[in-house]
Formats: C-alpha cells, sequence, structure tokens
C-alpha cells in the first residue's frame, strides 16, 4: 500500500528528525501560544498557569492520566467549553496573535479555523454527503458541482472516499466506527481549518482503524497544525514532534517527542512513560 | 458453597407458592385490562358499523326521529382540530426547545417543567371554563375559535413534554460535534438537534391529535355544537364528541345509532394516528 511508505518512518519514531532538519532551516511559526491559562470548572481548578505553543504543521500531543486537564486544554483552544455553565477560562490563547479568549472574537468562526474530532465517533444524522456539505455550507455558497467536489476532496483527504463513493447518500450512521471517525475528519477537513484538535480519536476504535487514523494525522500534519490528546503513549510517540506530558493540572514537561520519551528531564516524566503510575 | 443447582432444588415451597400467586395476579391483571379494551372495542363495533354508511359522510345530523348523517360533526372536529394544532403545536416545540437547549441551565426551566406537567393534567373541563371566560366571553358568543383555543391549550404541555424529552435524548457529543465545526446554536438545533429527535417529537404531535380528537369537556363551554352545517369560525360548531355526548344520551334510537357511529370514527382515527406513532417510533429506533 502507498500510504505504509509515508508511515513508516513516523512508525519508528524517526518522525521527529527531517522536523528538526526543517526547523533549523526555516524557523517554526508558532500557531497558538497559550499563556498562563488556567480553567475552572465552577470552583474547581482544572488547570494551572499552562503556557506552551502548538507548532504550525506540527503534531503536539498531550500526554498524562485521567483528569490531568489534557482534555479540558483542547476544550479551550475552540471555546467549545463555552456550551456548558459554570465553565471558565483565564489567561491568554493567541491564534496567529490574536487572542481567541476575547469575547469580541466570534467564537463560531473560531470554531471553524480550529476543528475538532472527537472520542466518539459522531456523525450527524444525515447522508455520508450531508454530513460534510452541512459545515462547508455554513461559511462557503458554493455550486453544486463546487460541493460535490468539496466534499469527495475531504472525503479523499479523509482516505473514506473509495470505501463510500457509491453510497454517498446512505445514512452516516450506517458505516462502521472507524468509518464514522474518519468521516467526522473529512467533515472537519472540509471547512478548511487551519488548526485540528484530536480529542483521542482512536480510544473507542479497533487496531486497524486506529492505524488508519494515524496515518491519516500524518498525512495531514503537513497542511495543518494539529493537537492531539492521547492515553496511548505509543501512539503519542508515533504520530507526534512535540509533547506536553500534563498532571494534576499542570504542565510537567514539554518538548521534542523523541526528547520526552528517551531523555524525560522530569522524574514524573518518566515514571508515567515508563508506566509506574497512571 | 453448593453449586445453584442444589441449592435451588432446596428452594422453600414458600418462594415458589409466592411466584405463583404472584405471577397468577399479573396475568389476571393483564387479562383483565384487555377483556375491558376489547368489550369496549367490541360493543362499539356492534352498534356503531350496523349505522355506517355513506350518508353518514355526506348529510348532516338530523333532527329528532329523521334520517341524517355526521357531516356537520366530522368537519367541525377536523377543523378544530387543527386549529388547536396549528396553533399550539409550534408553542409547544418552541417553549420544549427552550427548556433542552436554550434554557437547559436556567433556573426558571424545572419551574416551567412543573407548571406544564400540572397543565398536562389539568382536567379539560376547567381547560374549557378558562377559555370560556377568555375567549368566549369577551366575543359575546360561543365558535370554533374558542373551540380552537380550548385544544390548543391541551395540545401544548404534551408537545412541551415530547418536545423537550426528545431533545434531551441527543447526546451532547452531537451539539459539541456540530459546534466544533463552526454551527452557531441556531443551526445546531434546527439542523442536527430537531433531525436527531424528529421521529419523537412528531409522535409527541401525533399522539396530541389523537388526544385532542377525543376532547368533549373542553368544547361544551366553547364550541357548544351545532346541529346544522357551519365553516363560520366565529359562530358555534360541530365536533364529533359532542354530538356523541348530546345524541347518546337523548331519547331518539337514530341519534343514539349515530353516536354509536361517531364514536366508532373517533376511536378509529385515533387508533390509525397511534399506530402511525408507534411505526414513527420504531423506525426511529431501528
Amino acid at each position: 500500500m502507498s500510504v505504509s511508505a509515508s508511515s513508516t518512518p513516523a512508525l519508528s519514531g524517526a518522525a521527529t528528525s527531517p522536523a528538526v532538519v526543517q526547523q533549523s532551516a526555516t524557523p517554526a511559526l508558532d500557531k497558538i501560544r497559550i499563556e498562563n491559562l488556567s480553567f475552572f470548572y465552577g470552583q474547581n481548578r482544572a488547570l494551572k498557569d499552562i503556557t506552551l505553543s502548538l507548532t504550525e504543521n506540527q503534531v503536539t500531543a498531550f500526554i498524562g492520566p485521567s483528569g490531568c486537564g489534557k482534555s479540558t486544554l483542547l476544550r479551550v483552544l475552540n471555546r467549545i467549553y463555552e456550551l456548558y455553565p459554570n465553565q471558565r477560562a483565564e489567561g491568554t490563547v493567541l491564534l496567529d496573535g490574536e487572542d481567541i479568549l476575547d469575547p469580541k472574537q466570534d467564537r463560531n468562526v473560531l470554531r471553524a479555523r480550529i476543528g475538532m474530532v472527537f472520542q466518539k465517533p459522531t456523525p450527524f444524522p444525515m447522508s455520508i454527503y450531508e454530513n460534510i456539505a452541512f459545515g462547508v455550507r455554513l461559511y462557503d455558497h458554493l455550486s453544486r458541482s463546487e460541493m460535490d467536489e468539496r466534499v469527495e476532496h475531504a472525503l479523499r483527504g479523509a482516505a473514506l472516499w473509495n470505501e463510500v463513493k457509491d453510497k454517498l447518500h446512505a445514512s452516516g450512521t450506517s458505516l462502521s466506527g472507524g468509518q464514522q471517525q474518519r468521516l467526522c475528519i473529512a467533515r472537519t477537513v472540509a471547512v478548511k481549518p487551519e488548526v485540528i484538535l484530536f480529542d483521542e480519536p482512536c480510544s473507542a476504535l479497533d487496531p486497524i482503524s486506529t492505524s488508519r487514523i494515524e496515518e491519516l494525522i500524518d498525512e495531514l500534519s503537513s497542511s495543518y497544525t494539529i493537537a492531539i490528546v492521547t492515553h496511548n503513549m505509543q501512539q503519542a510517540a508515533r504520530v507526534s514532534d512535540h509533547t506536553a506530558f500534563m498532571y494534576l493540572g499542570e504542565l510537567v514537561e514539554f518538548g521534542e517527542t523523541q526528547t520526552i520519551f528517551t531523555a524525560p528531564k522530569q522524574k514524573k516524566t518518566e515514571e508515567y512513560i515508563t508506566g509506574r503510575f497512571g | 458453597m453448593e453449586p445453584v443447582a442444589v441449592r435451588a432444588r432446596a428452594l422453600p415451597a414458600r418462594r415458589k407458592s409466592a411466584n405463583a400467586v404472584f405471577q397468577g395476579l399479573c396475568y389476571a391483571a393483564t387479562a383483565l385490562g384487555l377483556t375491558a379494551l376489547c368489550l369496549i372495542l367490541g360493543s362499539l363495533l356492534y352498534n356503531g358499523v350496523g349505522g355506517l354508511s355513506l350518508r353518514v359522510f355526506t348529510e348532516i345530523t338530523p333532527g329528532p326521529g329523521s334520517q341524517g348523517g355526521l357531516l356537520n360533526a366530522i368537519v367541525g372536529s377536523l377543523i378544530m382540530t387543527v386549529l388547536g394544532v396549528a396553533v399550539g403545536t409550534p408553542i409547544g416545540i418552541l417553549a420544549g426547545t427552550f427548556m433542552a437547549e436554550y434554557g437547559r441551565y436556567a433556573r426558571i426551566t424545572p419551574v416551567v417543567r412543573f407548571i406544564n406537567d400540572i397543565l398536562l393534567s389539568a382536567p379539560s373541563i376547567i381547560i374549557g371554563l378558562f377559555v370560556y371566560e377568555l375567549v368566549v366571553v369577551p366575543m359575546g358568543g360561543f365558535s370554533a375559535l374558542a373551540g380552537g383555543a380550548a385544544l390548543a391549550i391541551i395540545v401544548i404541555p404534551v408537545v412541551i413534554r415530547t418536545t423537550e424529552d426528545m431533545l434531551l435524548l441527543v447526546p451532547n457529543q452531537l451539539r459539541e460535534a456540530a459546534a466544533s465545526i463552526g454551527a452557531p446554536r441556531s443551526v445546531i438545533i434546527r439542523s442536527v438537534c430537531y433531525k436527531a429527535a424528529q421521529a419523537g417529537i412528531v409522535t409527541g404531535i401525533l399522539l396530541a391529535i389523537a388526544r385532542v380528537s377525543g376532547e368533549t369537556a373542553p368544547l361544551l363551554f366553547t364550541a357548544l355544537g351545532n346541529l346544522n352545517f357551519s365553516l363560520r369560525l366565529t359562530s358555534p360548531m360541530a365536533s364529533l364528541p359532542l354530538t356523541i355526548n348530546q345524541f347518546a344520551s337523548s331519547a331518539y334510537p337514530e341519534w343514539q345509532s349515530l353516536a354509536w357511529t361517531g364514536a366508532l370514527i373517533v376511536t378509529a382515527a385515533v387508533l390509525l394516528l397511534s399506530i402511525a406513532a408507534r411505526v414513527l417510533v420504531s423506525k426511529r429506533s431501528g
């Protein structure tokens, strides 16, 4: 298969080396800069003074035990937490230098720029085609043929086209779990975001579907800035350029994935990575 | 411990007999309920089918002692039911949407829910009296409009309840997913939540129609009834339940026979609606 060629270096954990070379050639841009970010569920402080950056067109993985705040951090980046009462973020999150936590920012436009893929596949109760066209229609007015093109492009991008091209008008919920998740990725990609957030995208999938999604993330990282939360450390090592280790709402260590996994500076990081807790 | 087969053999006889008694009671209760239902349907068929003829649908209610049909009552029922549902459904859906979506965490929502539950179980004669005071008295007379208003007040709580329940069943992940591609709240509700809850909400509306098409009490003080054919919304209007009420308690055999036939028609219509609702629900879960 053609995909295996691109994924092999990632699987061996060597994906970071070309990235490093690239980094020194052209200085990597900070797509998202998080400064002193704290987050509260009511009185409960779930994030404590997080400061870090997501590099443009690279994959940043967030690891840590359950409840450490990694998903919460992701949910701040597209302000999805605002759907619920009593949740509040403090600090600064800059997207291309603009503070997205500023209430004046249009959160819907922000969410179109920063897409998100969730733990459980969430196809909308409509056809495969409509699942993708729905999001595109929100901000683009395309002709019928342009829309067809956009849908096909998105499905190809999510490596789903060949499986669904003959049943685009079948219900999105009729697909298998792995296909549904790729549909969700296609849906996100179709809106043409700049950043894609993955919140444990493989935890409800079987190993084969998982490796397909990982290949996909690897491919997507050439055009998107990606953040991924994962419980699977091998996955973090396989797909990411940078890794952040979080514990009890704090950022314990952040650096290049290879460094974090081979020579962590903090004792806690090492203990977690070697499976001594968490 | 001994294997379960051995222990089960040692079950005290009392436990077994208690089981038999309860099982028997359950069967008996089911049989009783079904028997009542079958007797009602049976007597409706027995007494009503005889009077079924084309005349029932083409002629208006007769004077005492003469022949006629139920055309004015059927048309009146249809008009007032449509009025009630047309007014009550949008209000019910919007209020249910407020409670499940925009106002889900608002402090007023549990209060609204509580009041709505009271309205849901309010005796319908009281709703009739309420509309009498509110519509009939100011308008200076009984009217189909007043009847429709009374039926709308019965439709509203039913639709609010099912709309809220069905929207609450829509998983939050779906709302988050729609929000995460930049959909504003109104679009999320219209395009995703309504679609996911569609079958349930439609079922609620059908059940509301079934409920109001058999209501008599709220129409007594509002639409009053009319032995003549009338399409004027500002005049008293006939309806099937009202006609049944009037004719069944009369002394004329022609009227009594028409009352049976009218009862059969109402029951058949409600039955059809309930079946339609069932089919929709099974489609949703299937």
